[in-house]
């Protein structure tokens, strides 16, 4: 009970030091950049009290809405792995596991195949992790027989790898002259491109996905315990369970088509947030998004400035993250309490 | 003992066959290949070789890689419009099945490109599968006219290689001439826009972009010490600010005019962003072979056009004429120019 305490303590006492931190290193990340612009000069273009040339695109169009979409990507992704690493009671499992990334890469794919704009290679993608992970439900509802969660899983893995083998069927068909070379970073992810209008239909479905994550996240709490006992505690384990999947699968979807594939993130953030609050859903979903969007940040922020030429998100979050999270491993804090 | 094999079949063509009907040539990694005296069915093994072939012997290319595009075809000579598409063999996504190659019976099978070790082993690998003779030519855009030489001499048409090697060494001649002078401070800083957003490039000294600098311009995507392909953001793009943006994207071509993020770099606000012509090949790449030298011209036209008095319309059906055999119409020539020259300001 103490402990208990305690720990609720400390994650109240968290979430509001990572809180101040992320708004802090938001703020940070808008004054770096290639562009050369000092404090003053943002501080003035920030508040609307004139300019000078390009400043104001810069930061207003270009660097703001990257730095929103990276806290969006990071803490959208984290909340996504929390939830079904609680839903599945496995710490193994990331937003990929029921085909969410594999079917949004193979829709994203498919527009660049067929040389479509940007917005329409955007709507390809989420439509496609959409229709993954619906396919992946409709097979799963299908099977009668069987452990349900694996069931699930399975599918979930054989539609990833359908998806995974159509994109490659369209990789070796594109040109590679052309198209190949845009289908492989759009798979590694990025946020190059990123404008303010891309967020504008990409933030309320994240958004529409999260609030009734974190409405019910003291019941999905009990989802961990398994259907049984959920069921002893008043709690629908099916139905609740629809509904973490349908959310975490539009959070996932969204983001995924605005960034692209963006792995690692979704699967070690939410360790280090249960490190840090404990495994109690109530408490990792909100640490997770805010600790994810701060991973993010760092990681983007890197990606725009370490190089004369952009650093895909994807490798970056996995070189980054790797060494970090081997080392809270070694350190032996509760992994999965 | 399989070994002994493979060699004792390898020698057979050359014990039967006549005397005179075969020779060698060392091709540009330096292998000594054995090859018929006259080459009638040659397999390009990648889009840059069949551009190679077909415009040194196009009697002799047996397909493309490619089925082409109907767009395309207008700028390619009718009887090489309909040729069938025979699959790459080698590079990215290789997808030509050998059994299919050896069925069209080629007795010469040629890359022109990268001849790099791992290139090297592949064309030894094929050549000793197959039997057929296997020439890697060196694609860099420098070789150009070694390279059309070589290949000239070993299909059996060393005038015609020899006439189009002339060609590009007179114009790489006059751009020396012109731009030998020209400071580095007084070219155009020059941005390639690839992709429907503008944000992938080639960085300096990527085949991608070797043209640039070819043409007098410098590259403003530079991070020394890598190559290739990248993405870079429109922060980068706006430090770097080009006075010239190059692309062949429609997509982006039509949406940079309008996109907010664009308009404050010099070369939207000068106008000076063009759309390169794509068929029956990309000027600029896309792929990179010879059909890169129509490209040069023009970029070299774009970056001191006081230097070229010449047209571009004209350049464009001389060159289409003599390197693609076509003899381009007022329409095609209106199609293909379309938007080659910039916007008006």
């Amino acid at each position: 009970m103490n402990l208990a305490r305690y720990r609720g303590r400390a994650g109240a006492g968290a979430a509001l030091w990572l809180t101040g931190a992320l708004i802090l290193c938001a703020f940070a990340a808008l004054l770096i950049g290639p562009y050369p612009l000092g404090l003053v000069e943002a501080l003035s273009v920030l508040t609307g009290r004139g300019s000078t040339g390009q400043a104001e695109t810069v930061l207003l169009a270009i660097r703001l809405p990257r730095v929103a979409a990276s806290l969006l990507v990071g803490a959208a992704l984290a909340a996504a792995g929390a939830c079904y690493q609680t839903l599945f009671r496995n710490p193994l499992v990331s937003p990929d596991i029921l085909g969410v990334s594999a079917g949004a890469g193979l829709g994203a794919v498919l527009g660049i195949f067929l040389s479509l704009p940007v917005v329409a290679i955007q709507l390809l993608g989420f439509a496609g992790g959409l229709g993954a992970v619906m396919l992946v439900a409709f097979v799963a509802a299908a099977v009668r027989t069987g452990d349900r969660t694996l069931v699930l899983v399975l599918a979930g893995v054989v539609v990833g790898a359908l998806a995974g083998a159509a994109t490659s069927l369209l990789k070796v068909l594109a040109d590679p002259y052309d198209q190949l070379p845009a289908i492989t970073f759009w798979l590694l992810g990025s946020l190059a491109g990123v404008k303010a209008a891309d967020l504008v239909p990409a933030a309320p479905v994240v958004a529409a996905g999260l609030v009734p994550l974190v409405l019910l996240r003291w019941r999905i709490n009990v989802l961990a315990l398994g259907d049984e006992e959920a069921r002893a505690l008043g709690v629908e384990a099916g139905r609740l369970r629809l509904i973490v999947i349908v959310c975490a699968t539009l959070i996932t979807a969204s983001v995924v088509a605005v960034a692209g594939v963006v792995g690692w993130v979704g699967l070690v953030i939410p360790h280090i947030a249960r490190m840090i609050v404990g495994p109690g859903f109530g408490r990792l979903l909100p640490a997770a998004a805010l600790l994810g969007a701060g991973y993010m940040l760092a990681v983007d922020t890197l990606a725009r400035t370490i190089s004369a030429a952009e650093v895909p998100l994807g490798i970056l979050t996995a070189v980054v993250g790797a060494p970090f999270f081997l080392w809270l491993l070694a350190r032996g804090r509760r992994a999965w309490a | 003992m399989k070994r002994l094999l493979r060699s004792a079949l390898a020698v057979v063509p050359v014990v039967f066959g006549a005397p005179g009907e075969a020779r060698t040539v060392e091709d540009s990694a330096g292998r000594v290949v054995e090859i018929p005296d006259r080459a009638a069915r040659v397999f390009a093994a990648g889009p840059p070789a069949s551009i190679l072939i077909y415009a040194l012997k196009p009697e002799a290319l047996l397909g493309w890689p490619r089925a082409l595009r109907d767009y395309e075809k207008p700028y390619i000579a009718a009887p090489w419009r309909e040729l069938p598409e025979t699959g790459r063999l080698t590079g990215r996504g290789g997808d030509a099945n050998l059994e299919r190659v050896l069925a069209l019976k080629p007795d010469l099978i040629v890359d022109f490109g990268s001849v790099r070790d791992t290139y090297i082993d592949l064309a030894n690998r094929v050549q000793e599968q197959t039997g057929i003779p296997y020439l890697l030519v060196n694609g860099r855009f420098a070789e150009t006219t070694a390279s059309l030489r070589l290949l000239g001499e070993a299909l059996g048409v060393p005038d015609r290689g020899e006439a189009l090697a002339a060609d590009v060494e007179a114009t790489f001649a006059q751009l020396e001439a012109a731009l030998g002078s020209v400071p580095a401070k007084r070219r155009p800083r020059v941005y390639l826009a690839r992709g429907p957003d503008g944000l992938e490039t080639g960085l300096k000294g990527s085949i991608n972009t070797e043209i640039i600098e070819l043409a007098g311009g410098r590259n403003v995507a530079d991070a020394p010490g890598r190559h290739g392909l990248v993405r870079a953001s429109p922060e980068q793009v706006i430090v770097a600010d080009p006075d010239t943006i190059v692309t062949w994207d429609r997509t982006f071509y039509d949406r940079v005019w309008r996109d907010p993020l664009w308009q404050g770099i010099a070369a939207v606000r000068r106008s000076r962003v063009y759309l390169s012509p794509t068929a029956p090949f990309g000027w600029i790449d896309r792929p990179p072979s010879i059909n890169r030298m129509m490209g040069l011209k023009w970029l070299a036209g774009l970056f001191y056009p006081h230097l070229w008095p010449g047209d571009l319309r004209g350049e464009a059906h001389a060159f289409y004429k003599l390197w693609y055999h076509v003899d381009l119409g007022e329409a095609e020539l209106d199609r293909l120019l379309e938007r080659a020259g910039g916007r008006a300001p």
